[in-house]
């Protein structure tokens, strides 16, 4: 009997995902019924309850999306590698003990207390900083977002770099090699599958928030032009509109064609971090 | 193992029990639900509490999300009434109808839209046709009104929220530029317009003053004028805008589901009641003008 319950358990989540996915597709097909694809992938202007023509285009929300999300990891990549070097192979196991748990707690912070601190805080400080009129725009949400997948980045690196073998590090030391040209030139590249992978968590982690971006971001509809622009992310937008739209309009299909889309991009994402996970599973030692 | 089975079964009854316990409350219907607008929710939350105060055997639940979220709720007939802070559209009507419900329109307060300027702006007065321009896109720059040279940073709600939809359709007549930022809710608009020296932005009157009349810090209050003829009107003067003679004012409603009867009906004749529109004045807004009272009448809502 235990077993049968946790076999559904079990699969319980696969359903739960096909479910979804099903809905997505199911909802998000209909959309093109009324929207061609060139407008839905191509035109750069959204706004289905237009006072004059509704438009359907996604073009600037990806392009948002996907600005916030690489400016996080611009920010993120080197301090979260950086830290997990440290904690792995440089700081003396009380500060370790100390880190660990911080960067766990880091990761507990609700989204949308981190969005709040990007309005009070972040933004009128970047807007002091670089002379704006406002701060409410792509690299505060970038920020935040770097801020959000630090502790996941963190983790899997030092999991990564914690689990190249400890004779790696003899032979490398033994031959003359300073600590530092260890870590650069035989730790770091022994772990970087590990490390690539805790990337891409980080970056899928980072496309699929909606609360923090929606918060600090400004939601302008147009297409930015540098970092300093207000964006609309794809999760901003249907937080936004899913509230309020008519059940089975166009509109209402369309936020589906635009959650199937980010889905989409989540998971190839989250797939290739996968298989570059296995990856050095097969080939540790 | 034993012990580990216990566990797992005892975690199912418990999640069974739960789920009926949910089931039940759900079926006790005795509170008045009340959902949408968000420019309302405060005042009719402050109605319902004065209307529980003389009736202790009523019970109302009020919440937010929107004026589009209440008609919604309206339409799926999974609230009482809803708030909302603009007219329901043809679709919604026809949504509405679809599934057997026949939507009743009640205003119930009246509400200035205030245009607020960051204070460090020395602009006093715009025109309908000023704002419009500036929300269109057509006007980048304070310069081109008078202003030091400084390109404009134009807020605005999301377009869940019925003041979005309001102040498109009356003040701006167009789509808003692309320029806008879509802030999540009116005290977002009021937090930026404070903090940035190049800010306007809409909200309702009652949201900037408070029971004293004092207007929130670090914002300037715009006098609108109908147009470049008319002489600008400031919606800080009450008298202004219960008489129509500041152009951004618009009617409150609540939607019922047919014409209202028994208790909901009992609540709302409190709301419209002296002692009921001196909740919203005391709330910031405006009370109904004869106007609509005669049409209440008519409509046979109060005697």
């Amino acid at each position: 009997m235990v077993r049968g319950v946790l076999f559904l358990a079990g699969m319980s989540v696969i359903v739960v995902l096909g479910g979804i996915f099903a809905m997505l597709f199911y909802y998000g097909m209909h959309a093109f019924s009324d929207i061609s694809l060139s407008e839905f992938f191509l035109s750069t202007s959204w706004n289905p309850s237009a006072y004059g023509e509704p438009t359907y285009g996604i073009l600037s929300m990806v392009v948002s999306t996907l600005f916030v999300s690489v400016g996080a990891m611009v920010i993120a990549i080197p301090i979260g590698v950086g830290a997990a070097a440290y904690i792995s192979e440089i700081a003396k196991p009380a500060v370790r003990e100390t880190l660990k748990p911080v960067i766990e707690i880091l990761a507990s912070i609700p989204s949308v207390v981190v969005g709040f601190f990007g309005i009070v805080f972040l933004g009128p400080l970047i807007a002091d900083t670089f002379g704006l009129s406002s701060g409410l725009n792509a690299i505060n949400g970038s920020f935040l977002l770097a801020f959000m997948s630090l502790p996941t980045i963190i983790s899997v690196s030092e999991d990564a770099i914690h689990s190249v073998p400890e004779e790696y590090k003899a032979a490398s030391m033994a031959l003359g090699a300073t600590k530092w040209y260890t870590l650069v030139k035989v730790i770091l590249p022994a772990a970087s599958s590990g490390i690539i992978a805790s990337i891409m968590l980080g970056f899928g982690r980072a496309i699929g928030e909606t609360m923090t971006v929606l918060m600090a971001t400004g939601n302008a509809l147009r297409m930015p032009g540098n970092l300093f622009d207000s964006v609309r992310t794809m999760t901003a937008n249907i937080a936004i509109e899913l509230g309020e739209v008519p059940f089975n309009t166009t509109h209402y299909y369309s936020l589906f064609a635009v959650g199937l889309m980010l889905f989409l991009m989540t998971m190839l994402v989250n797939l290739a971090a996968e298989r570059i996970t296995q990856h050095i599973g097969r080939h540790k030692l | 193992m034993n012990f580990a089975k216990i566990k797992i079964v005892g975690a199912i009854a418990i999640s069974a029990l739960l789920v009926t316990a949910c089931g039940g409350s759900q079926k006790r219907q005795n509170a008045i639900q009340i959902s949408g607008s968000d420019s309302e929710v405060n005042m009719v939350q402050n109605l319902a509490e004065a209307y529980m105060k003389k009736s202790p055997e009523q019970s109302i639940a009020v919440t937010g999300g929107g004026s589009g979220t209440g008609i919604a709720a309206l339409i799926n007939q999974q609230t009482d009434i809803a708030n909302s802070s603009r007219m329901m559209n043809k679709t919604e009507y026809q949504q509405a109808r679809d599934q057997g419900v026949e939507p009743v329109a009640i205003p119930f307060a009246i509400d200035g839209l205030a245009v607020i300027i960051n204070h460090e702006l020395p602009i006093t007065e715009l025109t309908i046709d000023q704002i419009s321009q500036i929300y269109k896109g057509s006007i980048t720059n304070w310069s081109e009104l008078g202003g030091p040279d400084l390109p404009i940073t134009v807020y605005g709600r999301q377009s869940n929220s019925g003041t979005y939809v309001y102040f498109r359709d009356n003040v701006v007549k167009a789509d808003y530029t692309n320029n806008m930022r879509n802030m999540n809710g009116t005290a977002q608009i009021v937090e930026a317009v404070r903090s940035d020296n190049s800010a306007i932005g809409y909200v309702g009157i009652g949201y900037i003053v408070d029971k004293e009349g004092k207007v929130a810090d670090r914002l300037s209050v715009l006098n609108v004028a109908a147009d470049a003829d008319s002489p600008a009107y400031s919606p800080l003067n009450k008298e202004n805008v219960a008489s129509g003679l500041y152009p951004i004012s618009r009617a409150l409603y609540q939607f019922t589901n047919g014409m209202p009867e028994g208790r909901m009906l009992d609540f709302i004749r409190f709301e419209l009641s002296p002692e009921g529109q001196q909740v919203v004045v005391n709330a910031g807004y405006y009370p109904l003008g004869q106007s609509y009272m005669d049409e209440l009448k008519e409509m046979g809502i109060i005697e």
